[in-house]
């Protein structure tokens, strides 16, 4: 299924989607092969993987640190697909969030191949804008990768409409002036700005990151949104565990209580 | 002398330069942009920014024409004398220009990033000068590096913050001020040290610095009759460089070479080379040379120099390189202390060690020039900054700062 499909199937669900986030190769390949399954099975609709970079401006602490975690333990780019592959094998969509110097670097045309065939669905690039983005365009077209852009409270209507037209997918909806990390209060920026999207496109899913945390506030942005992406939270859950299997239940109540509050919008 | 096109309008030169930023940081970067635009042909704006150079800053700087130091190398050297500036270096030129543009923007605080403290100290100085709030991001690694600097800029008023992600040094507090950028942007213009990061920075920086080469130009008209042969600076960020660089693009005669950081040598990995020792990349909102390993993630520079301790160059750099128009070649730390010494020693001047490497390749060149040419070569180099903030590594690297040592006469040196 696409994304695009899982989207509508879930509006006509009347819920949002639960979009959770993970870095490759955190704190292991394959522990972090394990944390993705298991949000996957705890109600997690869509994984994304994060692919690891040495400097990643939209991120907060947690997200730094897991990061800094998997590269200080070398994971490569090609174990992040390897990572893609595992997860997707099992059914879950997954969705690559990656900053453009590794994608660069390894070329733009074979990256959209080798991501396809890893059975990605989609890449969110959190510092490729789309003026800049000819190239990765055209190959996410022709490997069929669906492509999200951000938008920010920040944004004008004009660059809102044109970042939408061209996403495919969804778009990624920044609910705050700042870096990600989960928060103690939903955005109140957030609403507006997901309202601004649907003027430019009312076809075009929403999903809505930075400060989501706990059920009540995955209900409140399920309350105007498409979809709730979760990072940091689910992050340290495994960050600040004793042990292995402490941290894998962390990961799967939390995806739970976030599934369940997804469920139930509040509006 | 041909008109300067670059960079396009979207920021382009050539494939290098553009914006790698999030959506979040495009509308601050427009509005700076709009903003630039009309200070440009601001009468008043242009008045207030010359005013400060000339009554504040002590620019022009001279063009001091280094008579033992030629006899040295070879050459007739004349060095623009950047590190008589106030603050010390060329970067006052830029700290005065931004904050002009901050207070013209209505935002009251800036933030800046800093390696060895340099540019952070020029910016705290003139956040106090034009009552601006000054926050400035430092790798905890340089604040102990630097403890110096770091009381500089509280002298001034700023607010330090040691950075702690990362390798702790430049590049990361080059992170942390963008992040804080992302979350303050209405009220704060970030204060970006040198000729890189995403547009419209480095043509800003560069029309703030390009005074240096305009200076350099009319100066050896005056003094010389003529413009020189070559032009030699040190490139790490590289604001110097296109300072100096820029009035000369135009003039086909005079060559224009940029020295990196070779560090222990290019071949060692080792080294802050991003032109002759990296590769094409996206680094902090551009794309440029980059030093980064083949999976794309950046490697940590070295260099002698904290000032050129950087993992990437200003895109117009990797333009002017690919083009052909500047030569860029590696000076090695060795290379860079062996001139810094020579400088001390043939003209009483203790240069920035930033400096050092571009008086390293000066020398270097000065043979070929001479051969090439058939006479005298007349290189100017700019001397980008003064070397007091050196004392300390430079004492440690020539081993002079031991005082038992110091009490036995010619064992040093």
């Amino acid at each position: 299924m696409s994304i695009a499909e899982i989207f509508h199937k879930a509006r006509a669900e009347d819920r949002a989607l639960l979009i959770g986030c993970m870095p490759a190769g955190f704190p292991t390949v394959e522990d972090s092969i394990a944390s993705m399954i298991a949000m996957h099975e705890a109600g997690c609709d869509v994984i994304e993987v994060e692919l690891p970079y040495s400097d990643p401006v939209m991120d907060g602490p947690v997200i730094q640190k897991a990061s800094d975690i998997a590269l200080g333990r070398g994971v490569r780019t090609r174990d992040t697909l390897r990572i893609i592959e595992a997860v997707a094998r099992t059914g879950a969509p997954v969705v690559l969030m990656t900053y453009w110097n590794p994608v660069e670097k390894y070329g733009v045309n074979a990256f959209a191949r080798d991501l396809a065939a890893a059975g990605a669905t989609g890449m969110i690039t959190p510092d490729l804008i789309p003026d800049e983005a000819g190239e990765w365009i055209a190959a996410a077209d022709e490997h069929r990768i669906d492509r999200t852009f951000l938008v920010s409270p920040s944004s004008t209507d004009e660059r809102i409409a044109m970042t939408v037209a061209q996403c495919r997918g969804f778009v990624y909806a920044t609910a705050l002036m700042g870096v990600t990390g989960a928060r103690t209060a939903v955005s109140s920026q957030a609403p507006a700005l997901v309202e601004r999207v649907r003027h430019a496109n009312p076809d075009m899913p929403v999903g809505v990151g930075l400060g989501v945390g706990t059920g009540t506030q995955a209900a409140e942005v399920a309350g105007f949104a498409d979809g709730v992406i979760v990072g940091s939270a689910l992050i340290r859950c495994v960050l600040d565990a004793p042990d292995r299997a402490t941290g894998l239940s962390r990961l799967r109540n939390l995806s739970s209580e976030l599934a369940e509050g997804v469920r139930n919008p509040a509006r | 002398m041909s008109a300067p096109t670059m960079p396009d309008l979207s920021g382009h030169f050539g494939r290098y330069g553009g914006r790698f930023v999030p959506e979040a940081l495009v509308r601050a970067l427009d509005e700076l942009d709009a903003a630039y635009r009309t200070a440009k042909t601001d009468p008043e704006f242009q008045a207030q920014f010359k005013d400060l150079l000339l009554n504040y800053a002590g620019t022009p700087s001279l063009l001091y024409r280094a008579e033992r130091l030629s006899q040295a190398v070879g050459a007739e050297i004349l060095l623009k004398r950047e590190d008589l500036n106030h603050t010390g270096a060329h970067k006052v030129r830029n700290v005065l220009g931004q904050a002009l543009l901050a207070k013209r923007m209505g935002k009251p605080r800036v933030i800046a990033e800093t390696g060895a403290g340099q540019h952070g100290v020029a910016s705290a100085t003139a956040a106090a000068l034009l009552d601006l709030e000054c926050v400035v991001y430092m790798g905890e690694t340089d604040t102990e590096r630097q403890a110096l600097n770091v009381a500089r800029m509280r002298m001034l008023g700023a607010t330090v913050v040691p950075v702690t992600n990362g390798s702790r040094t430049l590049k990361d507090a080059l992170n942390e001020a963008l992040r804080d950028w992302v979350a303050s942007v209405d009220t704060t213009h970030y204060l970006l040290g040198t000729a890189a990061g995403p547009h419209p920075f480095p043509e800003i920086v560069r029309d703030f610095v390009g005074g240096i080469g305009i200076e350099a130009r009319q100066q050896c008209l005056d003094q010389l009759g003529r413009l020189p042969d070559a032009v030699a600076a040190c490139v790490g960020g590289g604001s110097n460089a296109i300072g100096i660089f820029h009035a000369f693009v135009g003039d086909e005669s005079v060559q224009l070479y940029g020295f990196e950081a070779g560090g222990e040598g290019v071949a060692t990995g080792r080294h802050a080379a991003s032109i002759t020792g990296g590769s094409s990349g996206v680094l902090h909102g551009a794309r440029t040379y980059v030093l980064q390993d083949d999976d794309g993630q950046t490697v940590e520079s070295h260099s002698i120099s904290a000032g050129l301790d950087y993992p990437g160059v200003g895109p117009e750099h990797a333009w002017l390189h690919d083009t052909g128009r500047a030569e860029y070649e590696p000076v090695t730390d060795a290379e860079a202390m062996t001139a810094f010494q020579l400088l001390c020693r043939t003209e009483g001047i203790i240069p920035a060690i930033e400096s050092a490497h571009a008086l390293a390749g000066a020398a270097r060149i000065a043979p070929q020039l001479r051969e090439e040419l058939g006479r005298t070569p007349t290189i100017v180099v700019n001397l980008s900054g003064r070397g007091d903030k050196d004392v300390h590594t430079a004492g440690a690297y020539f081993g002079i700062l031991d005082p038992v040592e110091t009490l036995v006469p010619g064992e040093n040196s």
